[in-house]
């Protein structure tokens, strides 16, 4: 042990990242999540990243656990603790390490190459060794190889195994031979590490009190339950990678609240389409006969859907579509993250189209802005995507737990009721009457005089079919107004002040935030003084116009390789376009603050010029 | 979709038992060709809701793009619409269904929108069992875009400048009857007599019910030459069953009525009675039904009539356990678990 300790550079408590490096579908995901839950159930605040292939069994995978005492939200984009458990990742594990940091294997094989680099110690844990003695089949071996890893680590940074055993204990539940054979297999690993390295390592986890009153949770899930607590009540979905959860979230929760015990009826409808073609047009025709209803999807599924969202933006019919963004083009990298349809979402479909968008960039937002993308929907009659990314979609986020207020109503818009209707001397479906560019509608079945005509072939404001050229442009014309109105009920951006004056900002989105404010940290160290604006729906309100106006440049930071963000800055807000700097990474990452920091320090040293 | 509306005389007219005559049933002036039988199968749909009693709000209709799409315009005008996109009627319809059950889903599609741009939407809606009426206008002939064959085209047959299609036609009564349908029929809309009886019986079916019509395109197929024809479906026109449909139904004594007819009592009230035409086709037979349809292949007799009813399969309500008051009637109390709830569940994720 005494070698260990020479070669480590620095002490570090709750401040490094461990990242685990594993073969996918060899059941390492549910000890890597072990590892991180304990960590925050010490109270160290933790991001978690899971970076697998498009893939069912056999490619690397790798699970990163950044302890993170300052309560960043983002990558470090380091690993000062390796867990090389994939022997055809061995090469590129070790070359990651940082220097000064450790690499522990299975030492049940001999392997001099990772002994080769002189500024990281590698730790050799016999783990297949242990468990093949103690376990009998051949696949129980191999899942309990992960938990042994779990208590070698355990033991080398001082991670509390009673916590552990508590997690595993909630685990298993009532199945007390499994709790028996987990715990035995971390026993093994922990015992190992304390017999042979009884030096406990500079990276060490201890106990804070940082976590209270969070929870670790991924946005698909919590976006979910915002379907649930928005009161929707049929989703459509076609089974689409990273945006499947969300479904398989609503799903569960449904089963858990909307079934009636008595009769087993189901107060929602979930139904998988034969594409997301069909996802969207049975959400289209749930939101048309007055439900709330939504379809989870990604990039290419927004592709198929584009034509029918053009319907319903005509035909002025509410649905959410949940776009969990994966990098492109075409399939891309599907189990890759990216900000990459913002321009396809806020104009799909042909002719002039004009959305709603919102951008969550946590899963507090996701639930939050789940509930808000429904009383958007119903209120402007028109489809509403809720721009969220892998990232964000996927990864379990360390946040303040959910809240809800009892006294929330759901916004229906303005649906005319049976009365209402009988009322009204003549009911016409596209009539201004209150000049705001939002019209009555009415439900199928309700009373004879809503009757009207849904199409997406040109009409009046009367809804009847027409070529009239002034008749089809009163439509379009208040369609463009209604968009417009939006931009003060989108959620709105949120500003964060440097101390001090600054020329230059930051303009970003959705799950780059962590990422910006821990860049402004190291920026300010280094004398540069930036303020930061978080965009939060489109279209965009005049707060993010005067924010713009406020400064000399701005740069604009968002994960993709075309800058669209600044493209719907360029073209949605008065800016001149040479003002808005892009700061880009589209490598398919979660965001880390090292492209920020370079990006703008870059801009700067070629400018000669410090903010 | 071009429209005007009619005017409204209905003085002399019988009433229904809602007080209403057939023009209370009926929706804006057909735009169609003259002649065209599309605009037979509108009437149909108007006499058969008109005899059901059933309220004009009371139907949803549902449509894509065509000829036969721009039909929902033109009856029950006082019943919602929706003309979405091109072949997505079935999921505009399937996602309006699965929220309220409670009203009579009419959907007007045509060869083009079913059987090719719409052909796998088509599909997936029988095998959910949806429950509506599913009425494919089929004229073997795209007439907006001016004549080019559909996917119901036979082989051999010509069109309008004479060449001939080399294609084998998709059947959709075939089809339905592969993917699951509970109800298949085809129909001729020369004939009401046959088609209104049908449309009834389709309407009170709990399930997907589809009725493929031949409803011939005046302008771009009734040419010497075509398979699609009036002249050719009046010629080679077989009923092989003649249901009528009896609404007030007295109590059942036997499966067969003194005039050899079938009676089926449907989940949603009523009573079918089916006579066959020809004493070896049997209703209830799948495996036949499509052997007979099959055996037509390539031009020969157009075989009509109720080819299969199955009318004991789950619709996609039941299959999902779809409560009695529809999905888009329960108040949001009923929907949102509540603050103690989010806050006993978040124990999960600490």
């Amino acid at each position: 042990m005494k070698d260990l300790v020479e070669t480590a550079s620095e002490v570090r408590v709750n401040d490094f990242v461990l990242k685990i490096a594993n073969v996918n579908g060899t059941g390492s995901a549910s000890a890597n999540g072990l590892l991180m839950k304990a960590i925050f159930r010490m109270g160290v605040p933790v991001v978690g990243k899971n970076l697998f292939p498009s893939n069912i069994q056999g490619l690397p995978t790798w699970y990163e656990i950044r302890l993170t005492k300052d309560a960043y939200m983002a990558r470090s984009g380091t690993a000062e603790f390796m867990v090389a458990m994939n022997a055809e990742t061995y090469k590129q594990d070790l070359a990651e390490v940082s220097p000064g940091g450790f690499l522990l294997y299975d030492s049940t094989w001999p392997r001099p190459d990772l002994h080769a680099r002189q500024d990281v110690t590698a730790i050799g844990v016999p783990l297949a060794r242990m468990c093949n003695e103690v376990f009998e089949n051949a696949r129980t071996r191999v899942l309990m190889k992960n938990m042994a890893y779990v208590g070698a680590v355990a033991g080398l940074t001082g991670l509390d195994v009673e916590v552990i055993k508590e997690l595993v204990t909630e685990m298993f539940g009532t199945k007390e031979h499994l709790i028996t054979a987990n715990m035995k297999a971390i026993n093994l690993g922990l015992d190992y590490v304390r017999e042979h390295f009884p030096d406990p390592l500079p990276l060490k986890v201890e106990r804070m009190d940082a976590t209270a009153g969070h929870i670790m949770i991924d946005g698909n899930t919590a976006a979910a339950l915002g379907c649930v607590y928005a009161g929707a009540t049929f989703g459509a979905w076609y089974p689409i990678t990273p945006s499947t959860s969300l479904m398989d979230g609503f799903k569960s929760f449904c089963e858990k609240f909307r079934v009636d015990k008595d009769t087993g009826e189901k107060n929602f409808c979930i139904i998988q389409g034969e594409d997301e073609l069909a996802s969207v047009g049975m959400a289209i025709g749930a939101g048309w006969n007055g439900a709330r209803s939504f379809t989870p999807t990604s990039g290419p599924g927004i592709s198929l859907m584009s034509e029918f969202i053009g319907f319903a933006y005509y035909g002025e019919v509410p649905v959410v579509l949940f776009d969990v963004q994966r990098a492109g083009p075409s399939t891309g990298l599907p189990t890759r993250t990216q900000q990459c349809d913002l321009t396809l979402a806020a104009y799909a479909s042909h002719g002039d189209t004009k959305h709603i968008l919102v951008f969550p960039a946590n899963p507090k937002e996701c639930f939050e802005m789940a509930i808000q993308s429904f009383d958007l929907a119903e209120r402007f009659q028109t489809p509403v995507f809720f721009m969220t990314d892998l990232d964000i979609g996927m990864n379990d986020w360390m946040v303040p737990e959910l809240d809800w207020d009892d006294s929330y109503q759901p916004d229906r818009g303005k649906v005319l009721s049976k009365d209402e209707l009988e009322a009204i001397e003549k009911f016409y479906r596209y009539e201004d009457r209150d000049g705001d560019g939002i019209t009555y509608r009415s439900l199928p079945g309700v009373h004879p005089k809503g009757a009207y005509f849904t199409r997406g072939s040109g009409h009046n404001w009367k809804g009847g079919y027409t070529e009239d050229s002034d008749e089809y442009k009163e439509v379009v014309d208040r369609l463009v107004r209604k968009w417009k109105s939006a931009a003060d009920a989108v959620p709105g951006p949120i500003i964060r002040r440097c101390d001090g004056p600054a020329r230059r900002a930051i303009i970003s989105v959705g799950g780059c935030d962590g990422a910006v404010i821990e860049a402004m940290d190291q920026l300010s160290a280094q004398g540069v003084n930036l303020n930061y604006l978080r965009v939060r729906g489109f279209p965009f309100n005049a707060e993010v116009e005067a924010f713009i106006a406020a400064h000399d440049e701005v740069f604009v930071v968002e994960q993709n390789r075309d800058a669209q963000l600044r493209t719907l800055l360029v073209n949605e807000t008065d800016a001149p376009k040479d003002k808005l700097v892009p700061v880009l990474d589209y490598a398919g990452m979660a965001a880390n603050p090292k492209f920020i920091v370079e990006g703008i320090s870059a801009y700067l040293d070629a400018l000669g010029d410090a903010a | 979709m071009t429209s005007m509306p009619k005017p409204f005389i209905d003085k002399h007219l019988p009433k229904n038992e809602l007080g209403l005559t057939v023009r209370n049933y009926e929706g804006s002036m057909s735009t169609l060709c003259a002649g065209c039988g599309h605009d037979s199968v509108t009437a149909a749909l108007v006499q058969a809701f008109w005899e059901l009693n059933l309220a004009p709000e009371s139907a949803a209709k549902v449509s894509g793009i065509g000829c036969s799409s721009k039909t929902t315009a033109y009856f029950m005008g006082q019943s919602h619409g929706i003309n979405c996109v091109h072949g997505r009627m079935p999921s505009v319809a399937t996602g309006a269904n699965a929220v309220n059950g409670d009203l009579h889903y009419i959907g007007i599609s045509g060869d083009g929108d079913s059987l090719s741009i719409g052909f796998g939407q088509f599909a997936h809606a029988i095998r959910r069992n949806l429950n509506m009426l599913y009425i494919i206008e089929n004229n073997g002939v795209y007439g907006l875009t001016k004549g080019q064959f559909s996917a119901s085209a036979d082989i051999g047959s010509k069109s309008k400048k004479g060449v001939a299609n080399e294609q084998t036609p998709i059947d959709p009564c075939v089809q339905a009857l592969t993917l699951g349908a509970g109800f298949v029929a085809r129909a001729f809309s020369g004939d009401k007599s046959q088609l209104v009886p049908l449309v009834k019986a389709a309407l009170m079916h709990k399930g997907f019910a589809m009725i493929d019509v031949i409803s011939p395109c005046v302008t771009f197929n009734d040419h010497a030459g075509s398979t699609k024809s009036y002249a050719h479906t009046y010629k080679y026109y077989h009923p092989l069953v003649h249901t009528d449909f009896v609404a007030h139904a007295e109590e059942i004594t036997g499966e067969y009525a003194e005039d050899g007819a079938m009676r089926v009592t449907l989940h949603d009230g009523g009573e079918l009675r089916l006579r066959k035409t020809d004493s070896d086709y049997d209703p209830r037979d799948k495996a036949q039904a499509i052997e007979t349809l099959m055996m037509n292949d390539g031009g020969g007799e157009i075989r009509t009539g109720l080819l299969y009813l199955n009318e004991d399969m789950p619709d996609m309500h039941a299959a999902n356990h779809l409560p009695k008051t529809p999905l888009n009637q329960l108040p949001y109390e009923a929907l949102n678990p509540g603050k103690a709830a989010l806050a006993s569940l978040q124990k999960r994720y600490r």
